[in-house]
């Protein structure tokens, strides 16, 4: 489990708050992973193998090669393997959309941890007759004391936590893109490829969905925004939004293929931010709105009313790395 | 709060028409409250949705926007762009937890330095009225940055269940 003496660099993989998704499209890359199990040590990987904590503090500073770290930092516990992972790391990856941005659990953001409880242990469906809610501590009546992890106001993103070495977006990243990635790393180790700068964003494009759909663009004139399912018709050549449906792939990074838009389903924006984007749901507003036809205000808040839901729409992936609703808040002054 | 409560506004204007407008005021010693500060854009449509969640976010308590009047940009039609920018940028920041009134987008030529300059002391009282915004305090505050506020959520438990 831990060094078996092979001298293979080690591998590292952690879930804080998320789906299990990120490790599936690992597993996806195929036989790919018989590349990973050849070129390292897998020493942490919980959804895959048997490993205590207790095994990662033993280890010494920097001993584990490659850590790809998803999940967002929901509570005390995810921030601890967060920390005690940058300290024993080579390389920490934030991997996927919740550890470079906080992707779906970051839309928590909304709200506060009272709203937030009342919708999961009061609502309507619960049944939870006492009001019982999480405790971080409780004493038994044994006098025992029992404690979980504290959770946290607001989602924080790996980098609002520590140091990151890389970004590796997407939910979940796509499997070729691991595997591109794997194969740098294992040249890299070799000596016959040359990592990219720190904060580097990787397994991506540096463009946008837009460049990679493969649907047709004119000069977009939005009279009406409908959703999907009121479309009765989607033209299956023509670019979403020119149909009134909200796709997020101008602002969106590319590196998925535009796999979303290809199949008629609009670009959600996982990916992330587009190279050089401050605030994905800003840029997105910009786009989307600009191409409002109407001059007059009435008739443009007449056509907004077709976007029901604004802000969970503009930052259903990067709310977590907003700049109004980030886990941490923004530095002043960049 | 002891001292009045001054609101610190951003205000961002067009080359063309209202940083003209703010001119002509000082020019004509038109009075208005010292609470804005004026940035210069070449066009009320290089206002990017980005630049007034930045000032909201770093500390402003408002954002105003200001622009040629439809049909007069100097770009055409870039301030049509500006309106539909700024009314879904207002339904946005209401979902945010933010007053859509911290945020107006006003129209103003090179000649009306006098409208300008009442717009800005209606604003500034419009704001004052809201109060502090206080985001990067709210930030901290909910995020516990500021090394309270992360217990919160932890309250006693009902008799019931320890008994």
């Amino acid at each position: 489990m831990s060094d078996n003496g092979s001298g293979k660099p080690k591998f590292a993989m952690y879930w804080a708050a998320s789906c299990g998704g990120c490790e599936i499209a690992v597993l996806n890359i195929g036989e790919k992973i018989l590349d990973v199990d050849a070129a390292f040590d897998v020493v942490f990987w919980p959804v895959a193998m048997d490993a205590k904590y207790h095994d990662v503090e033993a280890m010494p500073d920097k001993s584990i090669t490659l850590t790809l770290f998803n999940g967002s930092i929901r509570n005390k516990e995810n921030e601890h393997l967060a920390r005690l992972l940058r300290q024993k790391s080579a390389i920490l990856v934030a991997f996927g959309s919740c550890a470079t941005e906080g992707c779906i659990p970051g839309m928590a953001n909304f709200s506060s941890t009272e709203e937030i409880f009342t919708a999961v242990y009061d609502s309507i469906s619960t049944d939870n007759p006492d009001g019982l809610r999480p405790q971080s501590e409780w004493m038994t009546p044994e006098g025992i004391a029992l404690t979980i992890p504290e959770f946290y106001p607001m989602i924080k993103t790996l980098d609002q936590v520590v140091d990151v070495d890389y970004y590796m977006p997407g939910c979940p990243p796509e499997s070729h893109q691991i595997a591109a990635v794997v194969d740098l790393v294992i040249k890299a180790l070799d000596g016959k490829a040359t990592l990219p700068p720190k904060g580097s964003v990787i397994g991506a494009g540096g463009s946008t969905v837009c460049d990679d759909c493969p649907r047709q663009r004119n000069v977009k004139k939005i009279n009406k925004f409908v959703r999907i399912h009121e479309v009765a018709n989607v033209d299956p050549a023509l670019c979403l939004l020119e149909q009134g449906i909200l796709c997020n792939g101008p602002a969106t990074r590319n590196g998925c293929g535009a796999l979303c838009p290809s199949v008629g389903a609009a670009c959600v924006g996982c990916y992330g931010p587009a190279a050089d984007v401050v605030d994905y749901g800003a840029r997105l507003m910009t786009a989307v709105a600009s191409v409002i036809d109407s001059r007059d205000p009435d008739e443009i808040e007449a056509i907004l009313d077709g976007i029901p839901d604004p802000a969970g729409s503009f930052y259903r992936f990067n709310l977590a790395h907003s700049l109004l609703r980030a886990g941490k808040p923004a530095v002043s002054g960049d | 709060m002891s001292e009045a409560f001054e609101p610190v506004i951003i205000g961002f204007t067009c080359n063309w028409c209202s940083y003209r407008a703010a001119d002509l005021a000082g020019t004509a010693r038109v009075k208005y409250p010292p609470n804005v500060r004026l940035i210069r854009l070449m066009c009320s449509g290089r206002l990017d949705p980005t630049f007034v969640l930045k000032a909201l976010a770093q500390g402003a308590d408002g954002v105003l926007i200001t622009g040629c009047h439809p049909g007069e940009c100097h770009y055409i039609e870039q301030n049509y762009k500006a309106l539909r920018r700024y009314l879904l940028l207002r339904r946005t920041l209401t979902q945010m937890g933010i007053e859509p009134g911290r945020v107006k987008l006003v129209w103003a030529s090179a000649a009306e330095g006098v409208k300008l300059a009442k717009e800005i002391t209606t604003l500034v009282e419009e704001i004052r009225a809201l109060g502090p915004l206080n985001w990067p305090g709210r930030v901290k505050l909910a995020t516990g940055e500021n090394g309270t506020a992360v217990s919160q959520h932890t309250q006693s438990i009902p008799e019931e269940v320890t008994a």
